[in-house]
């Protein structure tokens, strides 16, 4: 009963993120043919900030669509690698790399989140093993999650103190087109995230293992009885959050250039929106839902002020988890069992 | 008492009436997320009604109440259509919602938060918090709280015995949001101040940790859970933030361990009077029973 979902919902609209998309494009170029030159800056920052969402919002659906699990470590890993990237190169343990520095740092922040990740897989990932089979034990794999989120969180405000902190890149190149800013870090940073997105996609679509993946999203049961060794395939689901979370926050270092204990709070809070709006366990729906929200972020600012947004946000979100629980560009691609 | 100890017990009883709250809910299987909402409008509304309208607590307190009561029976409907992750992510977002509006609305002190005019004490606090324990244990005694048992271990088969499974939650959804406000309203009268930041998401989450760590099966629950994770903390007396450290550890053994909860009904059942004397086959009987 408790892989089961909201009884009713409203008829699927006929909306796909490539409209979607197609859309958002169209009315950059209504705001720069009007001459609202602000609003479309806000909408090219907003697209930018929506890239970072919406690499962390496919972490969340992954493993909500594979694994039926709210990973609250995501932000965790998130700041793990901003965090461990800056504490490496401050601490100039990467002299020797010279100018690369600060990518190699990233590298290895990357790789701390990923390995963070793994750990965290080791004890949280039990509800397999572990039926005591009442209405509450799909949230022991949260608790843990939330277990682990003080313990990393709180070893870096040791290691590493609470400061907000600069992280240096050596370069700032920024492309003027039509008249907009439009930062080269951010440009590569969108393309990057599309691209993983897209791979990932390929991979669950087309690859023995993306079909593991999915069957294992369907019934665990079922995929063991068909040979899926699931104990070798959860952990794959626990390496790619790692490696997205990470790649994210290596991303917004790069364009933000400073970094916090407290920088995975805000993304992650606004990554879990992008992924209900895209539906939960839907990659493409967590692209258009990243994007979106990165948009609705940059323009209610603009628009209404910056006290606002939470209140936006999560009253939308509130809206839609409830009418549209399957998101809003109807079906799902993976766990389509559990919506 | 010591102001330091005072403080103590206060927070212990607000932690523990507002544990209860989310314990309701979650014993008849609904994981509430949004809590620190819930207790944020009992919190605001002893608050304004207070400073603003000027009334006593003895009148607030009931009517700050009454309010989180009706929030939450209102909001259970539409939360009730979601379950599982679905239910968590939808009283998150309501939680969140709920303090982003205070943040920003003007009449409950945006960002600057209300100082509270009358003050409750200490010797209260504990009166509602003990109340509130007889309340819940009575509750789970009864038929009812049978039904919420059994909503707990298994919906389809209490529908099919006859327990009308939509009342029964949303009565808890009721219940729950009248308890959160009273931790609320007796946390605005006790401190004499409410801010917005005060209600986040982490406050939603620790109080959730308190009940599931604690054990849902029985009223036990969520009295050892907050007993343990308030004076936890208090008892180790290792540097700041060393000690959430070693709370996290205790979370992640604790699911890996005994993922049901400290105390469970088979746990409670040894540990019964009634069972003290194992040669009494009656008592050996109840042990099998429960466990």
């Amino acid at each position: 009963m408790s892989e089961a979902t909201a009884t009713t919902s409203l008829r699927s609209l006929p909306v796909r993120p490539i409209l979607l998309a197609i859309a958002v494009l169209a009315a950059i170029a209504v705001a720069i043919l009007a001459g609202g030159k602000v609003i479309a800056q806000q909408m090219v920052s907003g697209l930018m900030l929506g890239s970072i969402y919406m690499t962390v919002a496919v972490a969340f659906t992954l493993t909500i669509g594979v694994l039926n699990f709210l990973n609250f470590t995501i932000p965790t890993l998130f700041m793990l690698t901003g965090m461990v990237a800056w504490g490496v190169l401050s601490r100039g343990y990467l002299s020797a790399a010279g100018g690369w520095g600060w990518l190699l740092a990233l590298l290895i922040g990357i790789a701390v989140a990923v390995v963070a990740s793994l750990i965290v897989e080791r004890f949280t990932f039990r509800y397999l093993k572990t039926r005591h089979g009442d209405a509450t034990e799909h949230a022991i794999p949260l608790v843990s999650s939330l277990g682990f989120l003080l313990i990393f969180e709180h070893l870096v405000l040791i290691a590493l103190g609470s400061e907000a902190q600069r992280f240096p890149v050596p370069f700032k190149a920024d492309l003027y087109a039509l008249g907009l800013v439009i930062g080269l870090p951010q440009l590569a940073s969108l393309l990057l995230a599309l691209g993983i997105v897209a791979t990932l996609t390929y991979v669950l679509k087309r690859t023995r293992m993306g079909r593991a993946l999915r069957t294992i999203a369907e019934s665990p049961d079922t995929a063991s009885l068909l040979g899926v060794d699931v104990g070798r395939i959860v952990p794959v689901v626990f390496i790619l959050t790692g490696l997205l979370s990470g790649v994210a926050a290596a991303l917004f270092t790069v364009n933000y250039g400073d970094v916090s204990p407290f920088m995975g709070e805000h993304i992650g809070t606004k990554a879990i929106a992008a992924m209900v709006l895209g539906g939960l366990g839907s990659v493409w729906g967590a692209v258009a839902g990243g994007l979106l929200v990165g948009l609705a972020e940059t323009l209610s600012i603009h628009v209404l002020g910056g006290d606002s947004v939470q209140m936006v946000v999560w009253g939308l979100l509130l809206v839609v988890i409830i009418l549209r629980p399957q998101g809003l560009f109807g079906a799902s691609a993976i766990g389509k069992a559990k919506l | 008492m010591s102001g330091y100890a005072s403080g103590i017990v206060a927070i212990l009883c607000i932690n523990l009436i507002f544990a209860y709250a989310i314990f309701v809910t979650a014993a008849a299987g609904q994981l509430n997320l949004g809590g620190a909402g819930f207790q944020a409008i009992g919190a605001y509304a002893a608050a304004w009604l207070s400073s603003s309208a000027h009334m006593p607590a003895s009148v607030t307190i009931p009517l700050a109440i009454l309010a989180s009561a009706l929030v939450g029976f209102l909001i259970s409907f539409p939360v009730l259509r979601t379950r599982g992750v679905y239910m968590v992510l939808a009283t998150f977002a309501f939680g969140q919602f709920v303090s982003g509006f205070l943040l920003r609305s003007p009449t409950f002190g945006g960002a600057i938060g209300m100082v509270v005019a009358d003050y409750v004490g200490v010797g209260a606090l504990i009166i509602c918090a003990v109340l509130t324990t007889v309340l819940v244990f009575f509750l789970m005694a009864s038929r009812l709280g049978l039904a919420i048992r059994s909503i707990h271990d298994d919906e389809l088969v209490s529908t099919i015995m006859g327990v009308n499974v939509r009342a029964v939650q949303v009565a808890m959804f009721t219940l729950g949001g009248a308890l959160a406000g009273l931790s609320g309203a007796l946390y605005a009268h006790h401190f004499s101040f409410v801010e917005a930041q005060y209600f986040n998401s982490l406050l939603s989450i620790y109080v959730l940790l308190f009940v599931l760590i604690g054990g849902t099966q029985t009223a036990w629950g969520p009295l050892v859970g907050s007993l343990f994770f308030t004076l936890l903390p208090e008892v180790m007396r290792v540097g700041g933030s060393w000690r959430y450290v070693v709370f996290g550890v205790v979370i992640v053994l604790m699911m890996v361990l005994r993922p049901q909860g400290i105390v469970t009904r088979a746990l409670v059942a040894r540990l019964s009077p009634r069972n003290w004397w194992p040669a009494s086959s009656n008592g050996a009987k109840r042990v099998a029973d429960a466990g």
